[in-house]
């Protein structure tokens, strides 16, 4: 049986027909076509599928696009805004935060939410917050910067 | 690693979520509740479970919140982790959810849902059972729901398995509060920050030296040991707390291993809530 849900996707409502088991990560990319939001291990380990639910990051693929039915989700693809990308991916472009890519949706996502809440984290708080997501190129060193990069940028701007 | 199809049901009411169980449970199909989902969708994911129904209660109205109440903090079922601990509600509680998972999984799960679950492995089970918590379950039952309070040394009843009856809900749990004085403590070691523990142990320890821990992962269910008679001698009493154990060996530890640990642990959990306890009283 399938349910028809209206998720409101980046600012846009979006309406879609879903089996109950879809996931929200294959939701997003296969019925929305938001490839950005990225799936690795698909059960909660990876942090590659994180999206804003709320405006609280939450894993895709342990969630279901039926229980968040009328909700708001934000994916990589919203973060920039209409003067470009967001502090928090110009700070991750600036310090080498990335290689391939693959982990980024998740760490943009996560990120943007962390330093909402904490705009002035210390080492040890960004360790933390990002604890969550995995990165195989990098070393994290790169991110670590990045994260106090893109607060820095944020309060020049704020 | 996509879930197996499911019926979905999503009540508004406690009525009609307890309603749906009874009818789904019975039917020896096997109908299971989803809450925050970060143990059971990886668990569906992994095909390890195939409930025929699925009843998604994160709609139903007045299950969420943490209530403060004379002699202990009331947690909801729709409590999230990150609610739960911003609300510092409860040292112990607290301490604890720092220790589960990541900040990100901490948006969805629950507090109640990770009883209910009751990995042998996970902290909260052992929270609830140091403290001599309890769980509310409710049925439906004659045209009303019947509530019933489950302590939690009779609430665990082995790996992955507690003692909610197929039909019913559990709808909150209640963590007592700290005796005026005491201390408390929640040590674990893990081989990766946020991965499930390889031994662990809280402790309370209470004013005119009473003591209790529970060791989590080495056992099917949270291990709790009263080591009064042994205070101040914390390493005898974490001598006393290693003969309690029975790990056993998996891929990631053996079980001589563990029963090493959980009493290094023990005498530095005890420890540690007994300099809280003794800061208190100063």
């Amino acid at each position: 049986m399938e349910h028809e849900i209206t998720l409101v996707v980046n600012g846009a409502a979006r309406r879609v027909r879903v089996p109950a088991r879809r996931l929200l990560s294959d939701c997003l990319r296969h019925d929305l076509g938001l490839t950005g939001t990225h799936v690795g291990c698909e059960h909660g380990v990876c942090g590659c599928c994180t999206v804003l639910l709320d405006g609280e990051p939450v894993r895709s693929c342990l969630t279901f696009a039926v229980t968040v039915d009328g909700r708001e989700i934000t994916t990589v693809e919203g973060l920039a805004g209409p003067d470009g990308l967001s502090p928090v991916q110009r700070a991750f472009a600036e310090c080498h935060g990335l290689q391939c890519g693959f982990c980024t949706p998740g760490f943009l996502c996560t990120v943007t939410a962390f330093l909402e809440a904490n705009p002035v984290p210390t080492e040890e708080e960004v360790l933390e917050g990002i604890s969550g997501n995995l990165c195989r190129c990098t070393g994290y060193q790169n991110i670590v910067k990045a994260v106090h990069r893109a607060a820095e940028l944020m309060a020049e701007e704020a | 690693m996509k879930p197996p199809p499911f019926t979905y049901h999503a009540p508004r009411d406690l009525a009609t979520a307890l309603r749906t169980l009874q009818e789904v449970g019975a039917g020896g199909a096997g109908g299971k509740v989803l809450a925050g989902g970060q143990s059971l969708i990886p668990m569906l994911n992994m095909r390890l479970v195939a409930p025929a129904h699925l009843v998604d209660i994160n709609r139903v109205a007045g299950l969420g919140g943490i209530g403060r109440e004379p002699g202990g903090v009331r947690v909801g079922a729709l409590a999230r982790h990150a609610e739960a601990e911003r609300s510092g509600a409860h040292p112990l509680l607290t301490r604890a959810l720092k220790l589960v998972a990541h900040p990100v999984i901490r948006n969805r799960g629950t507090v109640v849902g990770s009883l209910v679950h009751a990995d042998p492995a996970a902290e909260l089970p052992a929270v609830l059972a140091v403290l001599g918590g309890s769980v509310r379950v409710a049925r439906w039952q004659d045209g009303a729901a019947v509530e019933r309070d489950i302590p939690a040394a009779a609430f665990f009843t082995g790996p992955m398995e507690s003692a909610v009856l197929p039909g019913e809900l559990a709808v909150s749990a209640w963590f007592p509060s700290l005796a005026p004085g005491a201390g408390c403590a929640f040590v674990e070691v893990s081989r990766r920050h946020g991965d499930y523990a390889l031994a662990g142990v809280c402790a309370v320890v209470g004013p005119a030296g009473a003591a209790r821990v529970a060791c989590v992962g080495v056992g099917p269910v949270p291990v709790v040991v009263d080591v009064s008679a042994h205070a101040p001698d914390w390493a005898a009493a974490a001598r006393a707390v290693r003969e309690e154990t029975e790990p056993d060996d998996d891929i990631h530890a053996t079980a001589a291993y563990r029963r090493h640990l959980v009493g290094v642990l023990a005498e530095r959990a005890l420890r540690e809530a007994a300099q809280e306890a003794e800061n208190r009283g100063a």
